[in-house]
């Protein structure tokens, strides 16, 4: 696992303060120790009560609920153990959802890093008013999903959308793209792209800025082109960045619920039902084994997805 | 493929692909402007309503009297605020611990702190739904704060920060008699501020954004946030979609407005690894 590199790094831990550091050193150390662990405990007390209330203890439960059937008004059922979780892993809705969750990770995660890693490429250019573009692209960081879904709900109107007003006035036919089976799953996508396209953007531009103009330079001195500079000598600087974009996005997408809610509620038939979505579902319908059952298979996709990014992120370190 | 520099054709396609993509990025942002203060029988002329001809403020007026966005925007900023707080105190002091004092199975701790990332919030919400539930805390500020008043990311941050606190300055705190808690106070919150700067502006961004959460327990207006709010104005109203965009650009102007003013803790957050929900 990742994570233990990152804790050994504790100068804090290794000296003793200068004011104990004389005679005797061994002693007082250890009194120190005595002395300390009180006030630790009651600095780490208000966040291990919430980790533990609100992380840990659901974590256990989520797995406990998964065990048993749904009872009436939300009590236990009866425990059937691994079975419950292995039916609902096995039922046709669950696969769906599955399937859906995937589809919609593999358009957005590619689609995302492509136009992200074009656009911080295209305001990388030293040019005249670049800045004034580079606003541009970063002027939808202010948006939630909420208000980004909203706003494309009313772009993608069939009857009152500007899109729509688009096509007609290009004299194509009006798309309802948000109940069209065949469009939805795309346009919910697209939303998607749009709303992350911003952080993609911003940390492709730090990471662009990472490579240095030298190897740039020396390549052109070699004879080397546009696409082949950025093909030989940026991207490879970016691997890292790329990677860890990827997996945010994978995660981030694995996680989407808002624009689900706002734009199609999980329509039409279905076809935009993802996890998160289904789960929710499960939770306002009072069947939390259901639910649970569902979660589990959740955790453990996103916990190899970020092990993944903290093995990613440790390399990247922090700028700090 | 040797290239010739400025050659001025070049720099023309630049900037075409520029504009092209500036304009796409922008224009939903655009039109949510435009058309918030239009009257909504010109969101049918295309492509005349992207000039708008007149400016009705009204639209922001009524979306605030329709939308109840006046209450919704006071939620979330009594939600946000507490959230904020409440990460940026916990971390502090949890960092702290983790920098400075020496306590048993430190590691160990510091580990199961770090583990609750890999833990996301979708995961836990049906557990976390039926606590709540039953601490009573449906429809209330404390249901919808409580379980986030921890950040194990930004306890991590502050954590790298903190130890960057020279040696020296340690050991002339301790000779000047500062206790844990004057050196907390008076050197290392002090010398750690652009971290919880950037702590604070990125829970900002994340605690007024949130969806999930605050949909799942909220039923009543009281508590609605303005996030939640506007699925119910975007829903109420379709023939008056001047207002709803006018409430869309209502709910992200706070936002907007501070991240104008705090850029660069932003995009430190973004690149150490914070994900916009």
């Amino acid at each position: 696992m990742a994570v233990p590199s990152v804790a050994s790094d504790t100068p804090a831990a290794a000296g003793a303060p200068a004011a104990l550091g004389t005679s005797g050193a061994r002693d007082e150390r250890v009194a120190a120790r005595r002395r300390e662990w009180p006030l630790a405990l009651l600095f780490l007390a208000p966040s291990a009560v919430v980790f533990g209330v609100f992380v840990f203890y659901p974590l256990y439960r989520t797995i406990q609920l998964a065990m048993y059937r749904s009872g009436p008004f939300g009590r236990l059922g009866e425990f059937v153990g691994v079975s419950n979780i292995s039916d609902v892993l096995g039922s046709a809705e669950f696969r769906h959802s599955l399937g859906v969750t995937l589809r919609f990770t593999a358009i957005t995660v590619p689609l995302g890093l492509v136009l992200g890693l074009a656009l911080a490429v295209l305001a990388h250019e030293r040019l005249r008013g670049i800045s004034i573009f580079r606003t541009l692209f970063a002027s939808t960081v202010a948006t939630s999903v909420a208000v980004a879904s909203i706003m494309w709900l009313l772009l993608l109107n069939p009857s009152v959308g500007l899109v729509n007003a688009f096509l007609e006035w290009a004299g194509q036919d009006r798309i309802d793209f948000l109940n069209e089976p065949g469009w939805a799953l795309w346009t919910v996508s697209f939303t998607t792209v749009w709303l992350h396209l911003v952080f993609t953007f911003i940390v492709f531009s730090a990471g662009l800025q990472s490579v240095p103009d030298e190897l740039l330079e020396s390549a052109r001195m070699d004879g080397a082109g546009g696409w082949r500079r950025f093909r030989h000598v940026t991207l490879p600087m970016l691997s890292p960045t790329l990677l860890f974009v990827f997996v945010v996005l994978s995660i981030n997408a694995f996680q989407s619920f808002g624009q689900i809610d706002l734009l199609t509620q999980g329509g039409p038939n279905d076809r935009t039902r993802v996890l998160v979505y289904a789960i929710f579902q499960e939770v306002r319908r009072g069947d939390p084994s259901t639910a649970a059952a569902q979660a589990v298979a959740l955790f453990g996709i996103l916990f190899v997805l970020t092990i993944l990014q903290l093995r990613v992120l440790e390399r990247r370190v922090f700028y700090g | 493929m040797a290239e010739t520099r400025a050659r001025p054709s070049r720099h023309l396609g630049r900037y075409v692909l520029l504009i092209v993509a500036g304009v796409l990025m922008f224009l939903p942002i655009y039109t949510a402007l435009a058309g918030s203060v239009q009257p909504t029988s010109r969101l049918f002329d295309f492509p005349g309503v992207l000039i708008p001809r007149s400016f009705d403020f009204s639209t922001y007026g009524d979306a605030i009297r329709i939308g109840n966005l006046d209450r919704y925007l006071v939620n979330s900023a009594v939600v946000t605020v507490i959230i904020v707080v409440g990460q940026v105190v916990t971390s502090v002091l949890a960092a702290y611990a983790f920098a400075f004092l020496r306590f048993p199975f430190k590691r160990l701790v510091f580990l199961v702190f770090l583990a609750t990332l890999m833990v996301p919030a979708e995961v836990t919400i049906v557990a976390n739904y039926e606590t709540i539930q039953e601490l009573g805390w449906i429809d209330s500020y404390q249901g919808l704060t409580v379980p986030f008043l921890a950040t194990a990311f930004g306890t991590f941050l502050l954590r790298q920060s903190f130890l960057q606190v020279p040696q020296d300055l340690r050991d002339a705190a301790a000779l000047d008699g500062y206790g844990h808690w004057g050196f907390l106070t008076g050197v290392a919150v002090p010398l750690a501020r652009p971290t919880i700067a950037a702590l604070t502006v990125f829970s900002f961004l994340l605690s007024w954004n949130q969806y999930l959460w605050p949909l799942l327990v909220t039923n009543e207006e009281t508590y609605r946030t303005v996030q939640i709010g506007l699925k119910a104005l975007g829903a109420s109203s379709i023939d008056q979609i001047n207002v709803v965009l006018a409430g869309t650009v209502l709910a992200g102007a706070p936002i907007f407005v501070l991240l104008v003013l705090f850029q660069r803790q932003l995009v430190r957050g973004l690149t150490s690894g914070a994900v916009k929900g």
